[in-house]
């Protein structure tokens, strides 16, 4: 097959492409008239959803195949989320789930009926950091950041189930979170500080 | 704060530090337009070969797909048109693979179609539906087996001084093969790009690069655009390591949809995508010989290497560089070939060719040590030179002695082994080894507008960007340096293609160049502020600028303290709100340019082998640097631990691997491809000379993104010899190569 070419160069491309979208502006029936096999027999199932996040009561009405993670970074903007694999294998996405940490990326939001979340968003009281947060900050425990809620959020978890007792310990508990910066031992002082302070987390 | 010059730093804390644990730095992805909708990538399963057909009808109907776009209904690109006299002025020939331009599949995992839908989950849904009829074609993706016939590889680049292979020649030299297979740089960020026509011939971009100028002028030059009708922002950045140097072929995708749907697009790379479409540490095979006299004297260097390409484009990188000058060494000759297989293009990663390059140089030093019976450290000095013998121009600065004082001392180097495998802690084998690592250090042209108000706030401006450096803090601090006055009060704003023009963030460049350019933005204040204060305030009538200074917000006569004015008052006494310059600063100067600039490290490594089962555990790791002087010592030290870590993965874990059969990769996922984890990191303490360079530049800065990885997988393999007295040339070291026959997952 030959390449899609068209030598006319940008004007050329800006009209025609103009006239392709002016397409998309028409209703989707329109769409879907284009000549099929047959349509796909995928049911796209809404579903309600009551969830608390970070003490707010949410009833919503959702995707189905929504994840806990997609829901809220596409739909509710709490970005603080991260998604760094979709796997559950680098926990960047790290949440709370009543209290446990779960990996948001592999938990479809229905799942979560009714459930209490706590995001990274959750944890510090307006301008207020959280005292892990704090702790993260004072030992420069990421570089990009974009692991670092997933790491926090395990953090305060390693914390409070009492899994802070020793470096060895710590770093076995948070072994389910990648810092690909490599910014670990910062991390493991953090969580260190935190534990040794005996501060209420 | 650890301060330099006295300035009045209250906090050592990231300027962005707060929004970074707190969840409301905004990375690529997480920006949300009007009426956005998503895209995702239908990759390739073949290697080679060609689409004989394309079906879309099933996925197209599927609910919320907005569009499939692919070769056969993809708008013409201006710049996808290879015929030069075709394009118009201001365009350029995209470089490298041409996304949804033609039926034609050149790797694994290429893109083949985009799904444009309403929702991510619509888009996601319908990938499985896009069914692809291939003509598969001979394909090679095996570099041991394809390096082996000459044919396939391109013509060399060589380099000679002296004699040729004179190291054979000597009474002591070693010879050895080196093998690094292809790492993956898997930044945490997933790359992601939003496209947004704001109108016929206005883009705007949210785009994770690690160069928002570099990407402006790239995308202006494929859709011919002019330059400022397009803008790319990329304030924070989650990792880039080298992958973001450059527009991979999902940013043009994005703008293809965005244009042709008349929407926003969001496109966002998946796990598995970012081990196939955005770069990674080529392949490379290296044969390395030195040679010395009973001394210790090196008297030959030869060193030649293969590293792998993509059919359809050459990536080249430093990789016999370090063997021409790192060592006083008369005769050096190198040989550096490529071999094109049926990959997608490489690109720089951490340390890039160099820290492949000292992987050789470094273990093949330490090989000849042992024969020479002489301590690697001392052999090392032995051959120190302050004069690189490549371009025969001294160092702007070398402290590289003062390293191994340090590491030494911090490491233990006493209790080291000189025969190996003859130490044991706790039943394990433990081996004591270290390295050194070099690379250049350039300084750019950068531009920075810096704006002064009268609320006595400093705003700092340049299109750079942050990948996690620290960048904004360092900018930070050299301006309250230079002004002497409080961090608090300077913000300095980054990765907006909007801003004056700076360099791409890599190289080990930024702080040197955008550092550079705020030393001298500043210093132009200044100048401006004592010539008002001259023509405006009384007191200072007939005092010279030279005579005084800006502090503490003030300026200030530097012979009475008495005679000075608040910098407030000055703006009030000259009804401005605010100054507002723009400068300019530029690469090095003819005074500069008489020297050669390189920031050095050397890493030291006491590690336990387990003589049960080859299982490797690093102890303790002690690195250092020698980069002039260290703006931010708390980010600085950061940057070094992860440079070991990195090196870390490089020695032990990392490894893209191949079912040669299919072409396919596979292990494209963290649960495959090992990245070091909290527990197999060590302590590490660092430590740096931190002495300005005053012949590299203005503020004495050098680089140390990359000497922090350069060199530390050999620190890795010489403390496993002398734990052991096993030599592994082959990264990454598994229990295999020590002679153990079960791998320990």
């Amino acid at each position: 097959m030959k390449p899609c070419t068209s030598h006319d160069g940008r004007r050329g491309f800006l009209k025609k492409t103009a006239s392709i979208a002016a397409l998309y502006f028409t209703p989707t029936s329109l769409v879907k008239a284009f000549a099929v096999d047959r349509v796909i027999p995928l049911p796209i199932a809404k579903a309600k959803l009551a969830i608390t996040i970070n003490g707010k009561l949410m009833n919503l009405e959702i995707d189905a195949r929504t994840t806990i993670l997609n829901l809220l970074r596409e739909d509710l903007t709490y970005t603080g989320t991260k998604k760094g694999c979709e796997m559950g294998q680098c926990g960047a996405c790290m949440i709370h789930v009543n209290g446990k940490r779960v990996k948001s990326c592999i938990q479809l939001a229905l799942n979560n009926q009714n459930n209490k979340i706590t995001t990274i968003e959750g944890l510090s009281e307006g301008e207020k950091l959280h005292p892990m947060q704090a702790a993260f900050l004072k030992n420069d425990a990421f570089q990009c950041g974009y692991c670092t809620s997933g790491q926090i959020m395990s953090a305060v978890a390693c914390v409070r189930e009492g899994n802070a007792k020793t470096r060895k310990s710590i770093q076995t508990y948070m072994d389910t979170n990648i810092c690909r910066c490599g910014a670990y031992q910062n991390i493991v002082d953090a969580i260190e500080e935190v534990a040794k302070s005996g501060v209420k987390i | 704060m650890k301060s330099i010059n006295n300035t009045i730093l209250l906090e050592d804390e990231r300027v962005d530090g707060a929004e970074k644990v707190n969840g409301k730095a905004k990375y690529t992805a997480e920006h949300k337009l009007p009426n956005m909708a998503y895209a995702v990538f239908v990759t390739s399963t073949i290697a080679k070969g060609s689409i004989k057909n394309l079906d879309i009808t099933k996925a197209i109907a599927m609910p919320g797909i907005l569009d499939i776009i692919y070769y056969a209904n993809c708008p013409a690109v201006p710049g996808y048109n290879p015929i030069a006299a075709e394009r118009p002025k201001n365009v350029s020939e995209w470089r490298g693979f041409k996304v949804l331009y033609d039926n034609k599949v050149r790797f694994f995992g290429q893109p083949i179609a985009l799904i444009v839908a309403d929702s991510f989950e619509n888009a996601n849904a319908a990938i499985r539906f896009v069914k692809a009829e291939y003509e598969v074609e001979k394909f090679e993706t095996n570099f041991d087996k394809a390096r082996l016939e000459p044919a396939n590889l391109k013509a060399p680049i060589n380099y000679k001084r002296g004699t040729e292979k004179k190291f054979k020649e000597q009474a002591f030299f070693v010879e050895g093969e080196y093998n690094i297979p292809i790492e993956v740089h898997n930044a945490m960020e997933l790359f992601a790009t939003i496209a947004y026509w704001e109108g016929e011939d206005k883009l705007t971009l949210y785009d994770k690069t690690q160069g928002p100028k570099s990407t402006q002028s790239t995308m202006a030059r494929t859709f011919g655009l002019v330059d400022k009708n397009v803008r790319v922002i990329a304030e924070n950045v989650g990792g880039g390591f080298g992958s973001g140097l450059r527009s991979w072929p999902h940013v043009p995708a994005a703008c293809i949809a965005a244009k042709k749907i008349n929407r926003p697009v969001k496109l966002v790379l998946t796990r598995p995508q970012m081990f196939s479409l955005v770069g990674y540490r080529p392949q490379s095979w290296q044969k390395l010989g030195i040679g010395a006299d009973a001394a210790g004297n090196f008297i030959g260097i030869s060193h030649e290497a293969i590293s792998n390409t993509s059919r359809y484009e050459d990536f080249r990188e430093g990789i016999v560089e370090a063997s021409k000058f790192l060592y006083a060494c008369e005769n050096v000759d190198t040989k550096y070939s490529l071999l094109p297989l049926d990959l997608s293009t490489p690109i720089w990663m951490r340390g890039p060719g160099e820290a492949t390059g000292c992987f050789a140089l470094e273990s093949a030093i330490d090989e000849l040590s042992y024969k020479l019976k002489m301590d690697p450290i001392q052999l090392r000095i032995k051959n120190f030179t302050a004069v690189n013998p490549e371009n025969k121009l001294p160092f702007s600065d070398i402290n590289i002695k003062d390293c191994y004082a340090y590491g030494m001392e911090k490491i233990g180097w006493k209790n080291r082994p000189t025969i190996p495998g003859s130490l044991k802690e706790n039943g394990m084998l433990i081996g004591y080894g270290m390295s050194v690592g070099v690379f250049g250090a350039g300084k750019g042209t950068a531009s920075v507008r810096i704006v002064l108000s009268n609320d006595g706030k400093l705003l700092l401006e340049c299109a750079v960007s942050d990948m996690g450096p620290g960048t904004m803090t360092s900018m930070s601090i050299i301006a309250a340096d230079a002004m002497q006055m409080p961090i608090q009060k300077i913000k300095f704003k980054l990765g907006d293609s909007d801003l004056p023009p700076g360099p791409s963030q890599g190289g080990s460049g930024t702080t040197s160049t955008v550092g550079s350019a705020v030393d001298l933005a500043c210093r132009t204040l200044q100048q401006k502020l004592k010539e008002m204060a001259i023509q405006l305030a009384p007191a200072f009538a007939g005092i010279t600028a030279d005579a005084m200074e800006v502090k503490n917000e003030m300026v200030i006569s530097k012979t009475d303290a008495n005679t000075k004015i608040d910098i407030s008052a000055l703006l009030k006494l000259a009804n401005q709100e605010k100054i507002d310059l723009t400068i300019a600063s530029n690469g090095k100067t003819a005074a500069q340019l008489k020297f050669t600039s390189n920031s050095f490290s050397s890493h030291y490594v006491k590690l336990a082998v387990n003589p049960k089962d080859g299982s490797i555990k690093i102890l303790e790791v002690v690195t250092t640097g020698d980069a002039g002087k260290i703006i931010s010592p708390k980010t600085a030290r950061s940057q070094m631990i992860g440079g070991v870590v990195g090196g870390i993965g490089m020695a032990l874990t990392e490894k893209l691997e191949f079912d040669h059969a299919s072409g396919q990769i596979t292990n494209a996922s963290f649960g495959a491809y090992h990245v070091p984890l909290h527990s197999q990191t060590p302590k590490t303490d660092v430590w740096f000379v931190n002495k300005p360079d005053v012949n590299m530049n203005e503020i004495g800065a050098k680089g140390i993104g990359e000497i922090a990885l350069i060199g530390f997988a050999a620190a890795v393999t010489n403390a496993v010899y002398n734990a052991t007295g096993k030599r592994v040339r082959d990264l990454p070291i598994t229990p295999e190569k020590l002679g153990y026959k079960t791998v320990k997952a």
